[in-house]
């Protein structure tokens, strides 16, 4: 790891940040989620945030990921300040340069499997046949084009994530927020889950945010960040 | 390749403890057996000539003073004070995260426990260990990803191991307050 | 659970006591309870409304018939001694819109008669005096019938009693007489058809019944349709309420398997929670049909009112309803639960989902058709109980063919759809895997607007019909009068009594007679005639293309050659006032020359839309005395349009006679049933319809709440708040629009059957459509009403672990 002097906002790694957090605040009703957290990410790193639960680990992501907008501090992106856009930029983004992937609950069940992987892509506009061969080709990557034609509610947990990760890597994010992907699944099938998401982000270049308290999990991410009491705290500086 | 390491020995962080033990207040060496074998002895109690000779291995080092000598009916009647090189020893030693090897819960608590006694961070304590681990599985991880299926057998026995370490230090996190009290009573 | 061999009632009794108390505890459970019960309330409210008509009608059905004095028959006459009859005189008239029913009476017997007295009253009014209904007697003494009350200016005495009212609302009275003369009361004076003859001067109360009159087939039928119609979508829509928040009633019972609980026990329990439910409804629409029955004493609505005490259900129907609600509404629930495998660890739906067939949703069509078909070309019966049941019987097997159909249209429809945007491709997968569901919540709309659409056609079938343009004239006069000139008032006389009325600008009265030739012969048994009619110059202008007018002028506007009509020539002998049989009107016949001089003009259509051929005469040509047995006429022209110039009129022609006709003029006649019941039908359709919104909105929320995780992630990765937005419309639209569809098929089929029936010609083809905007609007309403949820969930908060 290099010992490069970091300075602010940079990563740990010395490459340039992709999405640069500083000092957040998020408070639910009367409980603080976020009291001052700073992140980032560089293009292409895999980030664990682990810590207790409750700490804000999942508020963190969303206010990284623009769907919850802080009450204080800032996200950049890309150089870009995400306050600064409107919801339907905000939007826009979420649909064009990130990815997503829940514990569950995310799959369409109405949906087939390529229909479901397929749409980020028909929401961006692309046609329908050109999205279907595109689905088709990453349900193939994470080795479940058998289940194509099936829906969730006719597939495994393990199943559902890989298409749930088919289909966050489908428009070839930048960023690839992942909030306890392996969260519903046992050891093996969260494994394969967790070697088939890294390796396809290593894959396209796309950073990843690894939200989990797992620890075997986390051993996939180059670095971990610790939020506790809302407060985030980088490891790589501490060692 | 090997991922499994030795069975660690407890000998090395005696010294420490004690030392950090001291840092609570000057304490005579019976007193401080009884402390040890009260917080971190409980099937190990130590044996009063193993206190005898870390308490001289200190001294020589300059990491602990004698205070004063008491008459009295012991065989020792030293009063022992932590100097300023002994206290700079034991914040080192608690801040410096233990080779994540397997069957270090022991190691960890008698961290954990002396760093609420002196009043230190536990919580930073922990996340210094588990980044270390989480190097060391890291490594595991990736050697893991290339290796034949052996390798992945043998990996993963250490990993499941690092992992349960890892899941009793966030317990011990989270149950940090109720065990400060306990230790301060 | 290994030994479970017999079923004992006390575990029965036991699980459905569990239902129950899931039904009422706290929550979701409650919610569930109160809907189910607000719904089947709803519906049992209208299934007793319902009931009570039959006994409402045939209540008010025997009063009116009892107070209608009933001749006494020529052959009985003789034996029935005088001091048990009365005369009487119709005495109805009308009063701003209202009908005031009336008789003059006058017992044989004087005051000493033993003839039964009118109904509601304990002796026949004194001479002078009026007994009147409390509606009439508010009405006379309110300032609003001030006019009505110099028409009627009689001291009252009695208040006619409930016994003799056909409702509370009843405008009616009794005046006692000592001035009416056998001789004077001729079949004129009276309802015509019920008198002959002598025998009309001596009448009794409730010794007879007439029978009234049996409604022409077209009503019958319409009213039978109408019924179905309005209450099929109300079971339609109890079954609906039943299955108001099943899901998580089958989570509840999956919660239920996974302690022990086996599947027979799980319906049990949901048994005794819907039963819950259904009794609560019952109680509900029990109480809310005591308010509103005493309500409904208290209203008039188009002439009509009821006393509350006539508001009974049937009693077969209240046991029907009382029985048949609960057992329908767990029948329904237990069916529900048909398609799904309710598991210890969550509800399995069908996985293979049995394709439906369409041979067995054809046969309640079928049938309908079957029973309809012998009575088409008008064969329909109206008058026997069987033709009514099978008309009825074959309506609802169509309307049922609709819900029937609906499902598998909705399942083929929406499987063969795919392709277009996101939201598209979100709705109708969605509906793909629940077009059951779908096609439920919309059976109702389906049923109710088929029936209305039939209901439409037939109607306006008949309102054709009945719609008559009368060729009259309102501009140029608003109302007309007509009496006999025989103890009347001249034409003169009237004219000058009507131009001193406020709000009268102009009456033009003249006075009619018939002619005949002297040497009068039948031709084909009719006798030609023609009418001579006598007015001033302003008045004959009216009547005729005339250029030049002076007292003493005659003129002859030529007919159109009608056999009936007698063609007049100047110079003509003529005899005056005599009928078409030759018999004077008066003492004799008055003959009268036609003037050499006669001038030939074009005739005229008056206001009232008569075109006067024959003679026209200005008084300076003939005598009173030639116009002896005529009738006087008068087309009164108002200032503006207060109701009360017609009252007054109405006064001036009312005089001693109470015989003189007042019509108001209208270029078109509608039958004012008619009228009536389109705005009835109109007002239920709505009613339903607004039910049906509020069914599919509480399932629509439902639904969408159940869902709040998947949207938030919808959410996550970007999707629109448009396409999720659209997506909820195109997932109400889509059933709506082929329930829709469907509805327009059958109704328009099942309209065109009904108006064979009943021989109308078939037409209005377009008789959806109204129903159909109607739909549309629900669309929007669902959508707009759920999209506050929709927005609320879809805020990121949703994403955030419980």
């Amino acid at each position: 790891m290099s010992q490069n002097a970091p300075t602010a906002p940079t990563t740990p790694s010395g490459a340039a940040p992709l999405l640069v957090a500083s000092g957040l605040h998020k408070t639910y009703g009367a409980t603080p989620a976020l009291a001052g957290a700073d992140f980032a990410i560089a293009s292409g790193e895999v980030v664990a945030v682990m810590g207790p639960s409750g700490s804000g680990k999942s508020t963190l992501l969303h206010c990284l990921a623009g769907i919850v907008p802080p009450d204080g501090g800032t996200v950049s992106y890309a150089g870009r300040d995400l306050a600064g856009l409107s919801d339907a930029g905000r939007s826009a983004l979420r649909r064009g340069d990130f990815g997503f992937v829940f514990q569950f609950g995310q799959l369409v069940p109405e949906l087939t499997c390529e229909e479901n992987v397929a749409l980020p892509l028909r929401l961006t506009g692309v046609g329908r046949k050109e999205a279907g061969a595109r689905a088709a080709e990453w349900l193939g990557r994470l080795e479940v084009d058998d289940v194509r034609h099936h829906r969730p509610g006719q597939i495994s947990g393990g199943q559902g994530q890989r298409v749930a990760v088919a289909r966050a890597l489908v428009n070839n994010p930048r960023v690839l927020f992942a909030d306890e992907p392996t969260g519903a699944l046992d050891s093996l099938n969260g494994e394969r889950v967790m070697e088939l998401l890294v390796s396809a982000a290593r894959d396209t270049g796309a950073a990843v945010v690894l939200v989990t308290h797992e620890s075997r999990v986390a051993a996939y991410s180059d670095r971990e960040v610790v939020v506790r009491d809302g407060r985030a705290r980088d490891m790589a500086g501490a060692l | 390749m090997k991922c499994i390491h030795g069975v660690y020995s407890l000998g090395m962080s005696i010294s420490h403890t004690l030392l950090g033990l001291l840092e609570a207040g000057p304490s005579h060496g019976y007193d401080l057996k009884r402390a040890f074998d009260n917080h971190f002895g409980h099937d190990r109690p130590l044996h009063y000539g193993q206190v005898y000779s870390t308490m001289s291995r200190l001294l020589k080092n300059g990491l602990v003073e004698v205070e004063g000598t008491e008459s009295g009916g012991g065989p020792e009647r030293k009063r022992y004070a932590i100097t300023d090189a002994g206290i700079t020893d034991v914040g080192d030693w608690l801040s410096r995260a233990e080779k994540p090897e397997p069957y270090l819960q022991s190691v960890l608590y008698t961290k954990v426990v002396l760093a609420l006694l002196t009043g230190r961070d536990a919580a930073a304590l922990l996340d210094v260990q588990r980044s270390e681990h989480l190097r060391l599985m890291r490594e595991l991880t990736r050697r893991k990803m290339g290796g034949d299926l052996a390798d992945q057998l043998i990996c993963d026995h250490a990993l499941f191991h690092l992992e349960a370490d890892l899941r009793w230090l966030e317990l011990t996190a989270a149950r940090l307050d109720r065990l400060a009290s306990e230790v301060r009573s | 659970m290994s030994e479970r061999s017999a079923t004992s009632l006390a575990t029965w009794a036991r699980e459905l006591a569990l239902g129950a108390r899931f039904a009422v505890t706290g929550g979701p459970g409650l919610t569930r309870t109160a809907l189910t019960a607000f719904g089947v309330g709803l519906g049992v409210v209208v299934l007793l409304l319902a009931a009570s008509v039959p006994t409402m009608l045939s209540a008010r059905e025997d009063r009116g018939d009892d107070r209608n004095p009933d001749p006494v028959l020529e052959t009985a006459i003789e034996d029935t001694p005088a001091a048990q009859t009365f005369q009487a005189l119709s005495g109805s008239t009308e009063y701003h819109g209202e009908e005031i029913g009336g008789w003059v009476v006058q017992p044989h017997g004087g005051a000493a008669t033993e003839a039964e007295p009118p109904p509601g009253l304990d002796a026949f009014p004194a001479p002078g005096e009026m007994a009147v209904s409390p509606a009439l007697a508010r009405l006379l003494e309110s300032d609003e019938g001030a006019l009505l009350a110099e028409r009627l200016d009689h001291p009252v005495g009695d208040t006619i009693g409930d016994e003799g009212l056909q409702g509370p609302g009843d405008l009616y009275y009794y005046l006692g007489s000592d001035t009416l003369d056998g001789d004077t009361l001729d079949g004129e004076a009276l309802d015509g058809d019920a008198i002959d003859g002598d025998a009309s001067s001596a009448y009794v109360f409730g010794d007879m019944t007439m029978g009234s009159p049996s409604l022409p087939a077209p009503l019958i039928l319409l009213i039978v349709v109408i019924c179905v119609v309005l209450l099929m979508p109300i079971a339609v829509f109890v079954a609906t309420a039943v299955r108001f928040g099943g899901e998580r009633r089958d989570q509840r019972l999956a919660a239920l398997r996974l302690v022990g609980a086996d599947i027979d026990m799980t319906r049990r329990v949901a048994a005794g929670e819907t039963l819950v439910g259904a009794v609560a409804g019952l109680l509900l629409g029990g109480a809310a049909f005591l308010l509103l029955r005493a309500w409904l004493g208290t209203v008039t609505v188009w002439g009509f009112s009821a006393f509350s005490h006539d508001i009974v259900p049937a009693l077969p129907l209240a046991a029907l309803i009382l029985v048949g609600v609960p057992v329908a509404a767990v029948v329904v629930s237990l069916l529900a639960l048909r398609g799904i495998a309710i598991e210890p660890l969550g509800v399995v739906r069908d996985a293979t989902e049995r394709r439906r067939r369409l041979v067995w949703r054809l046969v309640p069509g079928a049938l309908g058709v079957v029973l309809l078909a012998p009575m088409l070309g008008g064969s329909f019966d109206g008058g026997s109980t069987g033709g009514q049941v099978q008309a009825a019987v074959g309506v609802v097997l169509l309307l049922v063919a609709a819900t029937v159909l609906l499902p598998w249209v909705v399942e083929r429809v929406v499987a063969r759809l795919r392709g277009g945007p996101v939201s598209w491709q979100l709705a109708t997968r969605r509906l793909q895997l629940s077009s059951g569901a779908a096609a439920r919540t919309v059976s109702g709309i389906t049923v109710a607007v088929a029936g209305a659409t039939a209901l439409y056609m037939l109607f306006m079938g008949v309102s054709d019909e009945e719609t008559e343009a009368t060729g009259q004239d309102p501009d140029r006069a608003q109302i007309e009068i007509s009496e006999s000139t025989e103890g009347g008032m001249t034409a003169v006389e009237l004219s000058g009594e009507l131009e001193g009325l406020p709000g009268v600008a102009e009456a033009l009265a003249w006075e009619t007679t018939s002619a005949l030739p002297t040497d009068a012969r039948p031709v084909d048994g009719i006798t030609p005639s023609a009418q001579v009619l006598m007015g001033d110059c302003s008045v004959l202008r009216e009547l005729a293309r005339i250029e030049r007018c002076a007292d003493g002028d005659v003129f002859v506007p030529p007919g159109e050659g009608d056999p009936w009509e007698l063609a007049v020539e100047p110079g003509q002998q003529l005899i005056l006032g005599v009928d078409s049989e030759g018999v004077p009107y008066g003492e004799a016949p008055v003959p009268w020359t036609l003037p050499e001089d006669a001038l030939v003009v074009e005739p005229r259509t008056d206001p009232g839309g008569y075109v006067n051929v024959g003679v026209l005469a200005t008084p300076g040509a003939l005598d009173e005395e030639h116009m002896a047995g005529g009738w006087t006429r008068a087309m009164v022209r108002t200032e503006g349009d207060d109701p009360d110039t017609l009252e007054h009129v109405r006064n001036v022609a009312w005089g001693e006679h109470r015989d003189a006709w007042v019509f108001e003029l209208e270029s078109q006649r509608v039958s004012d049933e008619l009228a009536d019941v389109q705005r009835a039908l109109l007002i239920g359709a709505t009613g339903v319809m607004a039910v049906i919104t509020a069914s599919m909105i509480v399932s629509m929320l439902e639904q969408l709440r159940e869902r709040r995780r998947l949207l938030s992630a919808l959410v996550a990765f970007g999707t629109r708040r448009r396409t999720l937005s659209a997506s909820l419309l195109w997932q109400t639209a889509v059933p709506v629009v082929l329930g829709l569809g469907l509805a327009a098929i059958v109704g328009t089929g099942l309209g065109a059957l009904l108006m064979s029936m009943v021989d109308l010609p078939i037409g209005g083809w377009l008789a959806f459509l109204p129903m159909a905007a109607v739909g549309a609007g629900m669309i929007a309403t669902v959508t707009l009403v759920s999209l506050p949820l929709l927005w609320h969930l879809m805020r990121p908060d949703g994403l955030r672990t419980e």
